[in-house]
């Protein structure tokens, strides 16, 4: 298979049954994105396919094969992490990058979304810590 | 100058009598209020890391030939392997090793809870060692478990001596009250769900083992390890640089590192094993579930003249009772309290600490009973507070600092919002306000130490092997660091994280590692900075910067090093705070919205408001969670448990947060080392449940008593008080 990840093209190899996750994280060593359920509940492994939004963690990589793939490492220059760290929008981290990778996909379709697009946006990424208010301050926030 | 004491030390509300070698605390306080660094806000020093996918967890690592593991594990609350087969297992491509019940004391063939773990396997990959898992044979006889925690006390199954504890004469209170208010509580099994599961890898190098693992306590982990292996403490490496939550519930290396070291000696590789999500929620720790039969008694005027209590602790198999009775001892000025606590042993998996166990608990039905007899008194539930606070420890030795009353007085402009509040109801949906007053532990304690190195460049590294789990405690040491030395807060680095490298600190637990570790760091900056300071007045320079005073160095440091001092002598070191919070009920579906909650905390100095404020709104959004929709359950019949995944088990999510307001008092405890601060982490989860309760008793008349308070709960609650309603009108008899 092929995979356009970060923009850089790949041939990966992953056994029938690989995860996109699996692929990226131990194939690749893409290891930014995380997998914390492991079965579709939590969006801790949330990436771009092709733009939009999707679990990793239950995604099977060559259900994907010629897609382009965009994971954290891919937004490290993007005004979404400086807004997630001035906004002290995460404890852990261990969910942030799913986080940052689903706030990405709401802020490229709808710029300044409202409170309640944010909610209804985000209500898939889990965060343990509690960090909700502060993504959701990051999010309004995120040009500067 | 070292000094040998006998010391109380407190972690988690349980208190040991310890032996220590503590040095002085030499450095005055600094004056209150915010200072260039410290009480102003800071963004975390590692949040791009974090943010950006470049922090490594535990999860994250990957090690040349790091082998995976898959552990067989109990499905049943209690039965017995009466045959088991690792042969099938080991023919499988990339099996290398396997081991079963004896092989380690932390396999058994005598299942106690559901998922005792049975036997491990590893492999080169996860999938090979899960399908192995699934090749070997293994047969079960079933036996009747023990479920019932009050039955569990009736047969004497209990985890320790039954509790008792006692001041006054409670049946002459009860004699003197004019009213007596009754009621029994219900909390529930929470799990702690941190998003990285419970997971370590080993490795045998050398005469010693690494293990990276995700915890709460590296020197906990190293001591452990250490005694459960027969191996000298230094030659265990403990490694937590990132990690994923943990929430009380990571303090122990568990079954799963003596898998992975046992699987790693065997195949000499390096061995991961890592809990799956249904895994962590099965046997990785939980709050127990309580029962707490109580009574208040009181003067009409609403002074408290007994409290009394009975309370379970449905414990599991294995654990500690905690202090579900703490608040009840501890919160009012009340002569006569007297209180039992039974920890049930029973089929179940163990619980773990929780954040603030035991009072998360208590304070639900302490807080509650009082507001059920503030309804009964006809009085104000804040007045009633205030008629019974005490500046006099009830228990004897004083508060080294205590402003219960300022956050009282901060918390009354959100309790007069009730009014509007109540004002805003419909026919079908009553809103109303409620309030509960918190008190936790939180002081920390020594030993914890931390060094300091000064370049020439004037930049500062701190080393310590504490651990920050999320809290922002890294960031808090630098802010300190940064103030004490007076360099900018982006020239302070800190190492943790590693046993191997820096002085013991202490676990991150029990709110303690800022007030335990901050002024250890302090400290070391102040005899760094002492050291400028010499090199400055030889130089001629007094009262130059760092970086003027050490730019002649090249290669030369300045090395401080610093420990925390001994807390007050017969002082009893606490937190405090009150919460108000606003509901909305629909009293035709039993459905209840959480609108606001405003947080008024006493913790002392505050390092970071910002990062203080991050950890008030976490206690609170777990706080929700615990109130409204997380519950662990088991099928009363076999205990087989059934909200393993993350779609059964309902955590707050981001669309079910309302307006938090967040406030500290910010006054240093001027007894409490050279800081004057303590812990913020468990707080504001405390009384997060019982002002939400008691907002629902404003807004409906309703009394709930168990958590979560279900749709189910609250109709039974709303039935209750129209039943009263209607018995105080005098029904007609015979309708």
């Amino acid at each position: 298979m092929q995979l356009t990840v970060n923009g850089h093209q790949y041939d990966v190899h992953g056994e029938v049954g690989t995860t996109l996750a699996e692929a990226l994280r131990e194939e690749l060593s893409l290891t930014g994105t995380k997998i914390a359920c492991g079965e579709g509940h939590c969006g801790a492994c949330t990436v771009l396919v092709d733009g939009e939004p999707v679990l990793s963690c239950i995604t099977l990589v060559h259900a994907v094969d010629g897609a382009r793939v965009t994971t954290i490492e891919g937004l490290r220059a993007h005004p979404m992490i400086d807004a997630f760290v001035r906004s002290d929008a995460l404890q852990c981290g261990f969910c942030t990058p799913g986080q940052i990778v689903s706030a990405v996909a709401l802020v490229e379709s709808n710029s300044t979304p409202t409170t309640e697009e944010i909610r209804h946006a985000m209500a898939g990424n889990l965060c343990r810590c509690g960090a909700y208010p502060k993504i959701e301050e990051a999010i309004r926030t995120w040009q500067g | 100058m070292a000094r040998l004491i006998r010391t109380e030390k407190e972690v988690e509300g349980r208190y040991e009598e310890v032996w220590l070698v503590v040095e002085e605390d030499s450095l005055d306080q600094w004056p209150a209020g915010p200072r260039e660094i410290v009480g102003r806000d800071a963004v975390r020093i590692d949040g791009r890391e974090r943010a950006t996918g470049q922090a490594v967890y535990t999860a994250d690592l990957q090690k040349p030939g790091m082998l995976h593991t898959a552990v067989l594990r109990s499905p049943y609350p209690r039965a017995r392997v009466t045959s088991i087969d690792l042969a099938p297992a080991l023919a499988l491509p990339g099996v290398h090793a396997a081991i079963g019940p004896g092989d380690i004391e932390q396999l058994t063939a005598d299942c106690s809870f559901q998922g005792e773990a049975v036997a491990a396997v590893c492999a080169d990959t996860l999938g090979q060692a899960r399908a192995a898992l699934r090749a070997i044979a293994c047969e079960f006889e079933v036996l009747e478990p023990l479920l019932d925690p009050d039955e569990a006390v009736r047969r004497g199954s209990l985890l320790g001596e039954a509790r008792e504890r006692a001041r006054g004469d409670y049946e002459r209170g009860l004699a003197e009250a004019d009213v007596v208010v009754e009621a029994e509580f219900r909390t529930q099994v929470v799990l702690h769900n941190s998003m990285e599961t419970h997971q370590a890898v080993v490795e045998w190098i050398g005469e010693g083992v690494e293990v990276h693992i995700s915890t709460q306590y590296i020197w906990g982990i190293r001591d452990a390890v250490a005694q459960g292996l027969g191996l000298p403490a230094d030659k265990v490496r403990v490694v937590c640089r990132y990690m994923g939550g943990g929430f009380g519930s990571k303090n122990g290396p568990d079954e799963y590192t003596f898998i992975a070291a046992e699987l790693a000696r065997r195949t000499n590789r390096p061995v991961k094993c890592a809990l799956t999500r249904r895994e962590e929620n099965t046997a990785a720790g939980n709050r127990n579930a309580t029962i707490q039969r109580l009574t208040v008694g009181a003067r009409s005027d609403g002074t408290l003249t007994a409290l009394g209590g009975e309370f379970v602790n449905a414990v599991g198999w294995s654990g500690w009772s905690s202090g579900t009775e703490g608040p009840m001892q501890m919160l009012y000025a009340c002569p006569n309290v007297k209180t039992v606590t039974y920890g049930a042993k029973l089929n179940l998996p163990p619980m773990k600490a929780f954040r603030a166990p035991g009072f998360v608990e208590g304070t639900f039905g302490l807080e509650a009973l009082l507001d059920e007899l503030a309804a009964k008194l006809d009085l104000d539930p804040l007045e009633l507070r205030r008629r019974n606070h005490t500046d006099e420890a009830p228990e004897g030795n004083e508060y080294s600092g205590k402003n219960l009353l300022e956050c009282y007085r901060r918390a009354e402009p959100h309790w007069e919002r009730r009014h509007d509040v109540r004002a805003r109801s419909t026919e079908t949906v009553k809103r109303g306000v409620g309030m509960a007053s918190q008190i936790w532990y939180g002081g920390g304690g020594p030993p914890s130490y931390a060094w300091i190195r000064v370049g020439s460049d004037g930049r500062a590294t701190v080393v310590t092997a504490m651990q920050d789990i999320g809290t922002g405690t890294r960031t808090a040491m630098a802010q300190i660091a940064a103030e004490e030395l007076g360099i900018p807060l982006e020239h302070v680095t800190v190492t943790l994280g590693d046993s191997d490298h820096g002085p013991y600190a202490t676990l991150s637990a029990g709110s303690s590692t800022t007030p335990s570790v901050g002024p250890a760091v302090r400290a070391a900056a102040a005899d760094a900075r002492e050291q400028i300071e010499e090199i400055a007045e030889q130089r001629g320079l007094k009262g130059a910067s760092v970086a003027e005073v050490v730019d002649v160095l090249e290669d030369a440091q300045i090395l401080g090093k610093g420990a925390r001092g001994p807390n007050p002598t017969g002082k009893q070191v606490l937190t405090f705070g009150v919460q108000v919070a606003e509901v909305a009920v629909d009293i035709e579906t039993g459905e209840v919205w959480v609108e606001r909650i405003a947080a008024v905390h006493d913790v002392g100095r505050v390092i970071n408001p910002l990062g203080a404020s991050s950890q008030i709104e976490g206690g609170i959004i777990q706080g929700i969670g615990h109130t409204l929709s997380e519950e662990r359950l088991h099928d009363p019949a076999t205990g087989r448990l059934l909200t393993t995944t993350l779609d059964a088990y309902k955590l707050p999510t981001i669309a079910d947060v309302p307006e938090i307001v967040s406030e500290l008092i910010d006054v240093p405890d001027q007894h409490l080392t050279n800081l004057g601060s303590k812990g913020l982490g468990e707080p504001p989860i405390i009384p997060t449940a019982a002002a939400i309760a008691n907002a629902i008793r404003d807004a409906t008349g309703a009394d709930v008593r168990q958590l979560p308070i279900s749709r189910e709960e609250m109709l039974r609650a709303l039935r209750e008080a129209e039943a009263r309603q209607k018995e105080k009108v005098g029904a007609p008899a015979g309708v």
